[in-house]
């Protein structure tokens, strides 16, 4: 019998763009080195795969004492803060070189990474089809283990 | 070592990770086996995801150096 192909179950749970852009990284490297890799969006996560959403994703200063620039809380809660905060981060990213989170996306789709889409989120969320990109599909809390539980490697975001 | 004569060239100069590895794949793919991909990357972090990514796909890594801030990957595709 062939070996059983490695795979790379990853979740994402959260809708900012620092935690999808590690969850992004993780699944695109793993596809290239050729394991079989999904992400799971559920909650806030869903937000990544809305229409338009991707590369209009923020990064919060609020209660995140690991920014590189310090921003107490009394000022990270200000109205304009969080674009601030997402603009420099971006500034940051774009600096190093990294590929922005749109780009990932689509290379993690021609890698034939499968990007699934938590219905029971979608119905708390107020969430429809129509409002994500195509080619997400659309399954629960089965689909995933089913998937995770051949030879996978597990990551939550 | 004779020169190798790579039958394809990539140069992935000023791209952080994880695209070195990435278009290091889509390159790998569209060539037969046997053929060779000279990859030239200045992330100092493809020194160990080359490594990685050959181990994992079975790829051949022949040779690799540095040349200022430049590494460069010879790979042999396996399969």
């Amino acid at each position: 019998m062939a070996e059983e192909k490695k795979r790379l179950a990853i979740i994402c749970i959260h809708g900012s763009l620092d935690v999808a852009f590690a969850a992004f990284v993780l699944a695109t490297a793993g596809a290239a080195m050729e394991m079989e890799t999904a992400v799971y969006f559920a909650f806030y996560g869903l937000e990544v795969l809305k229409k338009g959403k991707i590369d209009k994703l923020k990064v919060s200063p609020l209660a995140n004492p690991a920014m590189p620039v310090k921003i107490p809380n009394i000022v990270a809660m200000l109205p304009g803060m969080t674009a601030a905060a997402t603009s420099m981060m971006k500034s940051w990213m774009k600096k190093a070189k990294v590929a922005s989170l749109g780009e990932l996306m689509e290379m993690a789709k021609e890698l034939g990474v499968r990007l699934i889409a938590c219905q029971m989120s979608m119905d708390v969320m107020g969430i429809k089809k129509e409002e994500l990109i195509e080619g997400v599909e659309i399954g629960g809390a089965a689909t995933f283990l089913e998937f995770a539980s051949h030879n996978a490697i597990t990551l939550t975001f | 070592m004779a020169d190798l004569i790579p039958n394809v060239t990539l140069d992935n100069s000023g791209l952080a990770c994880p695209m070195p590895i990435i278009k290091t794949k889509k390159a790998v793919d569209g060539m037969k086996v046997g053929e060779i991909l000279k990859m030239i990357a200045t992330d100092p972090g493809s020194v160990s995801d080359v490594q990685a990514w050959v181990d994992k796909t079975g790829h051949e890594l022949i040779k690799h150096e540095q040349e200022g801030d430049k590494y460069i990957f010879y790979i042999r595709k396996a399969k």
